[in-house]
């Protein structure tokens, strides 16, 4: 595996684009290729880059005011009649606030609804704890017939987006972020849903991210290089279902993982990542992400470090579980 | 007199509600659990819909141009799945099958199990988006079929469902028709002690709906509310059927604890029998 064929040459030269812009994108792509898709929006039209596709094809965005719970079931009865609608707000409110209606209107009834979470994670910032959707995979993981999507780049996200409706028959849900992140992907990295991607290769132990911070995982595994540890880094953009032949073939030969997710670690990436190992191939895993508290307001880079994020916190996770290696 | 329905066409289908009454209290007395009070007050509703309202065809139940029927308040689907299978959607026969395991006539209506149920329901409140979702997509396509939302009283007591009341009055889907169970009873007792809904009419207008209010009994009016609907252009319409809770049995008639409780074998006897004789005004051939 060549990671040159994979990323940017020169990881600390990434460009910084959120990865909500990429949805946008995908969104306009999708406008042009399939007159099913429609977008609705509860009032974050700009944050979500619902309004790309709004000023492009304004017969098929659907405004809903602040109304969570109605969009969902709006969406499930537009899919019910044959349209494919994305519904887009943060996550905090959808698939927060509408947790119920997306389980009983959305995916009992199996419809092609994509759930497009904007704002996901701390790294909202300064808007504080109440916007910070720290909870949104682990609502979704568990819902059946749902497929979980974290995208870690603008880039990866307008493929995601694009994706989601070829994919599946029923729901999607896709994560976003707020802030601008690195640009670390390329047009040429492959995606596909349920296919994660070995992104550096290397012995000592395996780390499995998705979302933004798969970079600081990427700068924690050059910098660990240095100092003779070699790391796997796995992008594992599908958390549902989870790509566990790509996890297990590379834990098998390091015996050591760390996941690495901007949510709760209850119920989120790792937790999907220890379900998978613990029934096949048990070994010791450290956990990066927020350890059962709420966010609170701040920068994005500083609520990183705070919350035992950043490269720093990623590093040390590596050393613990090699420690940990019988 | 309507303009609407023939009076042959109206005892025709007071017939038809009876044979399905009794359809629903021997599907009920065999499931041994379920909810009673509700479907027996929509039965004349169910019956109209199912026999007159609907552009339907049970023998196709996807077809495209079908009139769609959302029910909300999925716990009175034995009355739903009573009149879909005198309609011929399925056999009567397996109305025995409700709520058992394996059946298709789940406890509360699932989509993806029986065919022209349109959605999956029982949460209360998410109805009425659904139908209007629908009724959107269908415009857009330039579609002609009507989208009708069968609803209960109660289940206005939920935020979502208002939420949807706003965008479809906000988008002038003429398209719809909401259908209120006006039956004044829930779980914990009467509507207006749990949690006032009045005034209900007043509250739709307010939200840009043109309301009609009709005796859920009386055939006639229903259907006549039903076509009127079918005129007004710039909003959707809500009837609000007035019904009686337990319609039929005068045992359940009116009395809140029939809500969610099935008849024990004995007194499906005697409801069937009440049923059969009209009340004890006609010989039953079942003594």
């Amino acid at each position: 595996m060549n990671k040159e064929v994979y990323l940017i040459e020169d990881l600390s030269k990434a460009k910084k684009v959120p990865t909500r812009d990429g949805y946008g994108k995908g969104l306009v792509d999708l406008g042009e290729k399939d007159d099913r898709v429609v977008v609705l929006c509860a009032d974050l039209a700009e944050s979500t880059r619902s309004h790309w596709f709004k000023e492009k094809f304004p017969e098929r965005y659907i405004e809903l005011g602040v109304a969570e719970q109605n969009m969902a079931t709006l969406a499930a009865g537009l899919a019910n009649y044959g349209k494919i609608p994305f519904i887009s707000s943060y996550a905090v409110f959808s698939p927060g606030r509408n947790n119920e209606q997306i389980r009983t209107t959305i995916s009992l009834n199996n419809l092609p609804v994509k759930i497009c979470g904007a704002h996901a994670g701390i790294s909202v910032g300064p808007d504080g704890a109440t916007h910070q959707a720290l909870e949104d995979i682990a609502l979704m993981r568990v819902q059946p017939r749902m497929t979980v999507i974290v995208p870690c780049d603008t880039i990866e996200a307008r493929k995601a987006t694009n994706a989601s409706v070829l994919c599946c028959d029923g729901p999607v849900y896709l994560r976003f972020g707020r802030e601008k992140s690195p640009v670390f992907t390329t047009e040429k990295t492959p995606f596909e849903i349920g296919e994660a991607i070995v992104l550096r290769e290397g012995k000592d132990l395996t780390i499995v991210g998705c979302g933004a911070l798969l970079y600081n995982a990427l700068i924690a595994a050059e910098e660990l290089s240095k100092e003779g540890i070699e790391a796997t880094v796995i992008n594992s953009h599908t958390i549902k279902p989870l790509d566990v032949t790509t996890i297990l073939n590379s834990v098998k030969e390091t015996k050591a993982v760390v996941t690495v997710e901007e949510h709760q670690v209850a119920g989120g990436l790792g937790s999907a990542v220890a379900e998978a190992l613990s029934q096949h191939f048990p070994a010791p895993q450290e956990f990066i992400g927020v350890h059962d508290r709420f966010g609170e307001s701040g920068e994005p880079d500083e609520l990183i470090e705070a919350f035992g994020m950043g490269v720093k916190d990623i590093k040390a996770a590596v050393l613990r579980v090699i420690k940990r290696k019988s | 007199m309507s303009h609407y329905i023939h009076d042959d066409k109206v005892k025709e289908l007071e017939a038809k509600a009876n044979e399905i009454r009794q359809s629903l209290i021997e599907e009920l007395v065999e499931a041994k659990s379920g909810h009673t009070a509700g479907p027996l007050g929509m039965a004349d509703i169910f019956t109209a819909l199912y026999f007159h309202v609907l552009n339907h065809d049970p023998k196709n139940p996807d077809w495209p141009d079908r009139d769609r029927l959302i029910l909300s308040n999925g716990h009175i689907c034995p009355i739903r799945y009573a009149a879909m299978a005198h309609a011929g959607y399925f056999l009567i026969e397996e109305l025995k099958t409700l709520r058992k395991y394996g059946t298709r006539l789940q406890g509360h209506p699932e989509r993806e199990r029986l065919p022209g149920v349109e959605t999956t329901s029982g949460p209360l409140g998410s109805g009425l988006g659904q139908a209007a979702g629908i009724a959107y997509g269908a415009r857009m396509d330039g579609k002609k079929f009507r989208v009708y939302c069968a609803m209960s009283d109660a289940e206005h007591q939920a935020g979502n469902l208002w939420e949807s009341a706003m965008f479809a009055g906000n988008n002038k889907l003429n398209n719809l028709t909401g259908i209120i169970d006006r039956n004044n009873i829930q779980i914990n007792g009467m509507t207006e002690n749990v949690m006032p809904l009045e005034p209900l009419k007043a509250k739709y207008e307010s939200f840009n709906w043109y309301v009609l209010e009709v005796d859920g009994h009386n055939i006639e009016e229903f259907v006549d509310a039903v076509e009127e609907a079918k005129a007004i252009y710039e909003k959707p319409t809500v009837i609000i059927a007035h019904t009686i809770p337990g319609k039929g049995i005068s045992e359940i008639e009116f009395d809140f604890n029939w809500h969610g409780k099935p008849p024990k074998p004995e007194e499906g006897v005697k409801f069937l029998n009440e049923l059969r004789t009209l009340g004890g005004k006609i010989k039953s051939e079942h003594e």
